[in-house]
């Protein structure tokens, strides 16, 4: 019982002193580096279902997300989009 | 490696403001922010007015990221300029030192207190997980991961504004260039629209290719 209580006064104040610890809050900044999250790459996505009228592309797949990307910029090119 | 841009047709821009509005809606943007804006000069005067549709430029040496004192600007494999707004300070050194003003800073409170700055991402969202909730609130919409390109670019009704990859939008200008014509021709009402005709061509191909070729 007193061997319980013990144990569990240790655990208490282990926890509560665990809210005293000094963690670094601040962020230790490189000169001219960027000092936030990564990002995701665009073609690391999957395609999106055919309704939502995006791309087709293999995922993880750079120049098959670049070739249709270049197809959609072609759109813009009223020329090439009506007169074909 | 595509290097993606805008490039803006100040011949062709009518002030229509389309982009505006489609950049607002996809993102949801708050009020009092604009990522895209209209500029026109002259305006008024017959034959002297030309518009042009200005956002965050994409730099490749970006003046907001030299400026920074956090450091929350990257710039993608893309070549597009993009910060984190979790490490963002809403200091406004970028806004004075971007020659587009396109930094903007949502009022976050009483006394003028400003929020975190938010721009144009060229429709390629943040440091978040691509497509996720989180990316939406505090980016917008992520088109690039959708295989889409800029919803601004994709709504130009005349298509002033083109975006994509510099090289492939500055041979779309050149060759549009080459071909303008004359009176409504020069911001390309027919070659936007169309002649009304199946199979017709534009005025300046009538000569060039065989009429009926169209697919």
């Amino acid at each position: 019982m007193r061997r319980g209580l013990l144990l569990l006064s240790a655990l208490a104040l282990a926890i509560g002193l665990n809210a005293c610890g000094e963690r670094d809050q601040v962020v230790v900044y490189k000169q001219g580096k960027y000092q936030g999250k990564p990002d995701g790459l665009p073609w690391d996505s999957e395609s999106p279902a055919a309704e939502l009228r995006g791309g087709k592309w293999t995922k993880g797949d750079r120049n098959s997300w670049e070739d249709q990307i270049k197809q959609r910029q072609l759109a813009q090119h009223e020329h090439k989009r009506i007169y074909q | 490696m595509a290097r993606m841009k805008f490039l803006c047709d100040a011949e062709r821009c009518i002030e229509c403001n389309g982009c505006v509005t489609a950049c607002k809606n996809e993102h949801e943007v708050p009020w009092g922010v604009n990522r895209r804006r209209v500029v026109t000069i002259n305006d008024g005067v017959v034959g002297a007015e030309k518009s042009i549709s200005v956002a965050c430029m994409h730099c490749s040496d970006a003046p907001c990221m030299a400026v920074c004192p956090v450091d929350c600007f990257y710039r993608t494999d893309d070549g597009v300029v993009l910060h984190d707004k979790d490490l963002c300070i809403g200091c406004g050194y970028c806004f004075y030192a971007c020659p587009f003003g396109a930094p903007q800073f949502p009022q976050a409170g009483a006394f003028g207190l400003r929020g975190k700055m938010d721009k144009c991402t060229f429709c390629a969202g943040g440091p978040e997980k691509d497509q996720s909730a989180a990316e939406f609130q505090k980016y917008g919409r992520n088109r690039l991961s959708e295989g889409k390109l800029p919803a601004c670019a994709e709504m130009c009704s005349t298509k002033a504004l083109l975006g994509g990859d510099g090289d492939v939008i500055a041979d779309i200008y050149r060759e549009r260039v080459l071909r303008r014509g004359r009176g409504s021709e020069v911001w390309g009402w027919g070659t936007a629209y169309g002649p009304g005709r199946p199979g017709a061509q534009p005025p300046q191909q009538q000569q060039q290719q065989p009429s009926g070729t169209r697919s």
